[in-house]
């Protein structure tokens, strides 16, 4: 397995730690005075979220990480279980709900996911940055109240609520920043 | 595709509004020290001796006589500052001399790091360990104009910020308290106490010097005095007359009440030798010419080296060198 060493540190290189893998998130170097460099780096475990800040000394080295990016369209969901189809090889990923977790919200039927690979099988999914989503169902729009800084709760065909302005319907497209879980626009279809 | 479309970032990373400054700050550095009658020097940044720090690594260069065959020739190391030049100077004659040059460190990259960068170096024959601070708190006022500086000790300073007292705990209780109030520090082995003090320096006491006034720091331990005299009193621990200046938790200029002695200098380059040796680093060239200087005499003075990319970082208030630097690194 390939190994990084201090000066290949940098933000963004996938690490292997305990067994588990880590992304570099931040990587400061620090050099006081005379004195010996230091590599302060954070780490997100890209399992658990969990974030580990760990400091390291010139020539230090780090396992890089098996971990490989694939894109792959949401097919169903079985129990508790997200089922995967990756386009190119029609591999299949499942993701337990807990892998997911608050990404449900965003992905239907067909939506082209970012699936996470480690030593071959799926640990985390990424919906896309932007979503498009029916809305289910919401009170009524109000007819000509065009403000958007007063909103109501909406439910799209995913079954996720997220707030939208008074004047969006039943049946409207809505485009989410799934990062923010926030309205962006109506679509017109 | 335009280059530029495909990420090669030819603009300067510094504002003009920066640059301005940084053209400001450096005419107004020379202006003081002309007033107070020093000569401004020039020395090679390209010398076949280096000076050997265990933590300081010289780029090296061949001056080949045929491009074709480009590792043949003469072995030159691009200076990490010009300490052995300025000091063949004193030792020659010269009183009062500043420069600013162009310093070049491997291995050295991040926010406060580049690896090529200017240092402003002075030397001043007849001053003493507290003239030497002195004129940089002036020069440190004049540039910044943040007032005056705090003057702190090491020992106090640890004893502040980190909770402990860096000359009386030994060195497993000290890795023992490290350890336990930082869980993410490095293994270093129970010997190498300097680096043990060098991660508190670095994570409880760097930051928090100089945010109110600017700080100079001074009395280090006798194991970190590099080139500084060190001052043994009885009674009390040995300690090196060094000090640094820090603003805004950024350290911005190292200085030495100047070792004169050349026996005390060869035993601490022998000690730094046998360091790089042990941290798998090649060896580096022996000084005869900064030696022969040093038999002939330096005079008795006081030094300071200021990294000028760092005083313009925080006089701008920015916290990343590319906000003063028209080309860092990365796009150099």
């Amino acid at each position: 397995m390939a190994t990084y060493k201090t000066s290949d540190f940098r933000k963004g290189i996938k690490v292997q730690i305990d067994g588990d893998p880590y992304v570099m998130v931040e990587m400061n170097f620090v050099k006081p005075g005379k004195g010996n460099a230091l590599y302060k780096c954070r780490l997100k475990n890209l399992i658990r979220g969990s974030v580990l800040d760990r400091v390291y000394k010139g020539g230090d080295t780090l396992e890089s990480a098996d971990v490989e990016e694939v894109e792959a369209q949401y097919l169903y969901k079985q129990g508790e279980t997200f089922v995967f189809m990756n386009n190119e090889t029609y591999d299949q990923y499942e993701l337990k709900a807990d892998q997911v977790d608050d990404n449900w919200k965003w992905i239907k039927e067909g939506t082209v996911c970012k699936i996470m690979l480690y030593n071959g099988l799926p640990v985390t999914m990424e919906p896309p940055q932007h979503v498009n989503l029916k809305v289910e169902y919401c009170e009524p729009g109000a007819r000509g109240d065009t403000a958007t800084n007063v909103t109501k709760s909406v439910k799209l065909e995913t079954n996720a609520e997220v707030l939208a302005p008074l004047f969006i319907n039943q049946g409207d497209t809505l485009r989410i920043d799934t990062r923010t879980g926030e309205y962006v626009e109506r679509i017109r279809v | 595709m335009t280059r530029e479309a495909a990420g090669f970032d030819w603009r300067p990373s510094a504002p003009w509004e920066n640059l301005r400054r940084r053209a400001v700050l450096l005419s107004r550095l020379r202006r003081f020290f002309d007033e107070r009658g020093f000569l401004e020097v020039e020395t090679p940044a390209l010398s076949a001796e280096s000076v050997v720090d265990r933590h300081l690594d010289p780029l090296r260069v061949v001056l080949f006589d045929d491009p074709r065959t480009p590792d043949h020739g003469m072995e030159r190391w691009l200076q990490t500052s010009p300490e052995f030049a300025m000091k063949r100077l004193l030792a020659a004659g010269a009183t009062a001399i500043y420069q600013v040059a162009r310093a070049f460190r491997g291995g050295e990259r991040g926010p406060r790091h580049n690896s090529e960068f200017t240092l402003v170096e002075w030397y001043r024959v007849g001053d003493g360990y507290e003239e030497g601070m002195r004129l940089l708190d002036e020069l440190s006022a004049c540039l910044l104009q943040r007032g005056a500086a705090e003057r702190l000790s090491y020992r106090e300073a640890f004893t502040r910020h980190a909770g402990f007292d860096p000359f009386t705990l030994d060195t497993p209780r000290l890795a023992k308290w490290i350890k336990s109030r930082s869980p993410a520090v490095p293994e270093y082995s129970e010997e190498d106490r300097d680096s043990w003090l060098n991660y508190a320096l670095a994570e409880w006491v760097e930051p928090r010097l100089g945010c109110d006034c600017p700080v100079i720091l001074y009395d280090y331990p006798a194991s970190q005095a590099a080139l500084a005299r060190v001052r043994a009193r009885d009674g009390e621990p040995a300690v090196a007359e060094r000090f640094e200046l820090y603003v805004d938790g950024v350290e911005l200029a190292n200085g030495y009440h100047e070792l004169l002695d050349i026996a005390a200098f060869r035993a601490r380059t022998a000690t730094n030798r046998q360091a790089r040796t042990d941290d798998g680093k090649p060896s580096l060239p022996a000084s005869p010419r900064f030696e022969a200087a040093m038999e002939h005499g330096l005079p008795a003075c006081a030094g300071v080296a200021l990294g000028f990319d760092r005083l313009v970082m925080v006089a701008v208030g920015a916290r990343d060198l590319s906000a003063v630097l028209a080309f860092p690194d990365e796009r150099a």
